[in-house]
């Protein structure tokens, strides 16, 4: 009978625990619509533009006569932000001077997908791990790890591909599939703690996060991983073989790691809608007590989950090694697991939502570096501008008092609601 | 009476005090207007002193507005207030130590020091026993004498019948009537539903069978380690209800989550149709033709955001024709919950509404759908009508008669007392964790009512009954 009570135990702990956390997220997302995160974005914008002009020392300059030549201030704030706006635009999606080139003949096609290419392959690894955040929360877990199951899967796939020679198709292969199982195990360890113990998943994931990041420093430096001909922090070269091939030629960064996050979108969509396992863990995610006694066992399905979501990020971070810096180095993995917490945000947690979460901060990223290098803006403005986005996405009832929705008669109520008593 | 509270705002109409229109914008609006209102769920802090609780939300204060707290005045208050309501609550007992009934009394003081005329009690006597139900109503009574009005929501009809100077019948949002109190049941109830109800359950004599679910011995704790069920024997056969009788909190809720393998067992046996399923997984209870409608549908019996089709496949997605091990088939389910959204009567705009747009009685109805269309040796129904609209009970009642002539073993777990005389064909009366009868369901109701209150002196209890109970009163004659 021991036997029994140990089994049962947790399962019925977990399935009654309903946490601050996930109470609050689950009415953030109740309150959120499309329009509102299409509204956040608008108004994001309209901030930066604000920054924009606060942080130029010669259009402040012009506001100092605001009275006398308002329209000097005005022209110049016009001009300013609508340059840097439209250097965002040409970095990320397309330039028309480049296609008026291309015309010509004065330069090649590169350059007109050249910001395209940009984009996409700043969004791929954060498709995955946007998708690695949104799944664990669809099933009712808040997976902060994102970052160090990231960071494992980058390890084990420059790993495989720096030390098992193989063919071209197979290395590439192995060193992929490497990265998402490195990934998996990482997301494994939590999943099993929280099944067994009950041990919270937020503070065993932030915990493995900073063990993936120490872990990666100190295996860079390792004899057989470590480049011996350099005397920085960095690995050898991934092998070629095991490189996420190009799609447009070697002269634009695009390479397979976004057709394969989009592959995973689909994926994540149809096991959330079509298999059992996705119907166990919206069940679970939803209404833990009522899927324990409608015979789902939680604690499988919260450990087979992180299982699934620690494979993803694994997956994103085998994507940036792989698909563009071709070594470790410490920052290998950058921020992509925890922009991938802003991604699912954005995303509503929806699969195809997190893709075009991540598409946008892509093209954010591919755009600022050309705002920064012609309009003399910092990279930092789009940091900005991300989390303005999360800001505000995290305050709807402030978006739709800002836009006069009428939702919002409904929200303040519902804050009445809650305060009353 | 959300509107009345401040809590919601009305889209149109007024609402007028002592021939004064007023506007209630919150809970704060509606006391200073003479408004008090005892909610359905208590919203009092469970680690508060009855005193803390009542003065919260307008604490008396010595030197100004940022002065002490002046816990002796509210003190003095809460005893004024019950003494002279005849409300017995203990000043400084810590709150979640009382017992429900006491809880509410609470809340009625807190309302009454707020100096309210009007008391609206939401749904009531929904958590309380039968003896603490007459307090209430006595409560009531008191308080109307000195001169409160009083709106006294409740599903009960016995009750307004017993307590309302007049009645006022809503259905769906429209007032259908106002009656005086020596209206019918009958009457009042053809007034709820908008048709005529046959309130007892029309059924034929029992053709018992084997015995399906037996219990032996069953020791099971409740989530804080307290012995919840206490050795209990049962034996359910085939075409039988047998109806488990008492007031809730005395062990039903545990000895049928420990059948269902949903909580551990201490000691002793489940077994169905002779095979042990002590500490089995909840799944395999399941699929060896247990249906099971839990007490608590919001919590434990419906996952609200999912669709009215998911929820009907809730324990029987992974197998055909909806699913496999893999796979689901989204096709077949919806095709499915056409056909049991039709059978069941289960009123909602789609097989793809959200569960939790539809109402009580629909939400009970698709648990009951979805136990019901699978072949079942054992039907387990705890609370299967608590909350629900008349219209309803008749049907999911009908539905338990029709399951047990079909040769199913009903257990049936009811809080209610005239439910399980109407359905049961034997009821076994549940206190402090043990049987300590089994009788007739033509026995008196004062009689059951006697034994639910631990009494067991005058009745020839069969089964596991001991003479022993503690705390049983003088034994009284039946």
């Amino acid at each position: 009978m021991t036997a029994t009570e140990q089994r049962e135990t947790p399962e019925a702990t977990l399935a009654r625990e309903e946490t601050f956390l996930q109470h609050f997220l689950h009415s953030l997302w109740a309150a959120n619509t499309v329009t509102v995160t299409v509204l956040s974005i608008v108004l994001a914008v309209i901030v930066g533009g604000i920054l924009i002009i606060v942080s130029d020392e010669d259009v402040l300059n012009t506001y100092s006569y605001f009275t006398a030549r308002p329209s000097d201030a005005l022209n110049a704030s016009w001009d300013v932000v609508s340059d840097a706006y439209a250097n965002l635009f040409k970095g990320s999606i397309v330039d028309p001077a480049a296609v008026q080139g291309w015309i010509d003949g004065s330069n090649g096609w590169q350059a007109v997908f050249s910001p395209i290419s940009e984009t996409l392959t700043y969004a791929a690894p954060l498709v995955f791990t946007g998708l690695a955040v949104a799944l664990a929360f669809r099933g009712g877990l808040f997976n902060i790890g994102g970052q160090g199951q990231a960071v494992i899967g980058a390890i084990t796939a420059a790993v495989a591909g720096i030390l098992i020679p193989l063919p071209i198709v197979l290395a590439v292969t192995v060193a992929v599939v490497a990265g998402a199982a490195g990934g998996a195990v990482w997301g494994f360890v939590p999943g099993v703690l929280k099944a067994r113990t009950g041990a919270h998943e937020v503070i065993t994931t932030i915990m493995l996060n900073y063990t993936a990041g120490l872990f990666l420093t100190w295996i860079v430096l390792q004899r057989g991983v470590h480049d011996p001909d350099r005397t920085d922090a960095i690995s050898k070269p991934v092998d070629s073989a095991a490189r996420l091939p190009h799609l447009l030629g070697d002269g634009l960064r695009m390479n397979l790691g976004i057709v394969l996050a989009v592959a995973a979108t689909w994926v994540v969509a149809w096991l959330l809608n079509r298999t059992t396992f996705g119907f166990e863990l919206r069940a679970v995610g939803a209404n833990p007590d009522a899927a324990r006694t409608a015979g789902m066992s939680v604690t499988r399905t919260y450990t087979l989950l992180m299982v699934v979501a620690g494979a993803l990020a694994g997956l994103g971070g085998a994507t940036q090694v792989l698909g563009t810096a071709y070594a470790l180095t410490p920052a290998v993995a950058g921020n992509i697991g925890f922009d991938g917490l802003l991604v699912a945000l954005l995303g509503r947690n929806r699969p195809w939502g997190v893709l075009l979460a991540a598409l946008l901060f892509g093209a954010l990223r591919a755009g600022g570096n050309r705002m920064q290098s012609f309009s003399g803006i910092s990279l930092e403005l789009v940091t900005v501008l991300q989390a303005l986005i999360v800001i505000f996405i995290a305050a709807p009832a402030l978006v739709k008092a800002i836009f006069r929705l009428r939702a919002a008669r409904a929200a303040r109520l519902q804050t009445s609601v809650a305060k009353g008593w | 009476m959300n509107v009345l509270y401040g809590l919601l705002q009305p889209d149109e109409g007024e609402i007028i005090v002592d021939g004064v229109p007023v506007t209630i914008r919150s809970p704060r609006d509606a006391i200073n207007a003479g408004i008090g209102m005892v909610h359905q769920h208590f919203m009092l802090v469970p680690v508060f002193t009855v005193t803390d609780n009542v003065m919260l939300g307008h604490e008396p204060a010595r030197g100004g507005p940022l002065g002490w707290l002046d816990r002796r005045r509210a003190r003095r208050e809460v005893v004024e207030i019950s003494s002279r309501y005849g409300l017995r609550v203990e000043p400084d007992a810590v709150v979640e130590d009382l017992p429900v009934g006491v809880q509410q009394r609470v809340e009625i003081v807190k309302a009454l020091t707020r100096e309210v005329n009007l008391l609206i009690l939401d749904e009531p006597t929904a958590v309380l026993t039968p003896q603490e139900t007459d307090e209430l109503l006595n409560v009531m009574r008191t308080l109307k004498d000195s001169g409160k009005s009083i709106v006294f929501i409740t599903h009960k009809l016995k009750e307004v019948k017993a307590i309302a100077d007049r009645i006022t019948v809503i259905r769906r949002g429209r007032v259908v009537g106002t009656a005086p109190p020596d209206t019918s049941e009958e009457d009042l109830a053809a007034m709820m539903v908008g048709r005529s109800v046959i309130l007892q359950v029309e059924k034929g004599p029992s053709r018992p069978g084997e015995p399906v679910l037996q219990v032996a011995g069953l020791v099971v704790n409740d989530e804080r380690g307290q012995r919840a069920v206490a050795g209990v024997d049962l034996e359910v056969r085939a075409g039988e209800v047998l109806g488990i009788a008492g007031v809730q909190g005395n062990g039903q809720t545990e000895l049928v989550e420990a059948i269902m393998g949903l909580r551990p067992v201490v000691a002793g046996t489940v077994a169905l149709s002779g095979v042990p399923i002590t500490g089995r997984r909840t799944k395999d209870i399941l699929r060896a033709g247990v249906g099971y409608v839990p007490e608590d549908r919001s919590v434990d019996g419906l996952v609200k955001e999912f669709t009215v089709a998911e929820n009907l496949v809730l324990d029987i997605y992974d197998r055909p024709p909806y699913g496999n091990g893999l796979l689901l088939r989204p096709e077949s389910i919806v095709a499915s919950a056409k056909e049991r959204i039709g059978q069941f009567d289960v009123r909602t705009p789609s097989a793809e509404a959200a569960v939790g747009t539809l109402s009580g009685g629909n939400q009970q109805k698709v648990i009951v759908a979805r136990e019901m269309s699978r072949p079942l040796k054992l039907f387990v129904a705890a609370q299967p009508t608590r909350g629900v609209d008349v219209g309803s009970i008749e049907f999911i009642h009908n539905r338990v008669i029709h399951e047990r002539d079909a040769g199913t073993a009903v257990l049936l777990v009811s809080s209610e007392l005239d439910e399980v005389q109407s359905l049961a064909d034997r009821i076994a009366v549940m206190y402090r964790g043990k049987i300590l009868a089994v009788v007739p369901p033509d026995t008196p109701r004062e009689e059951i009512g006697l034994l639910m209150a631990g009494v067991t002196a005058g009745v020839d209890g069969r089964g596991t009954s001991d003479g022993k109970v503690e705390a049983a009163p003088e034994p009284e004659s039946a």
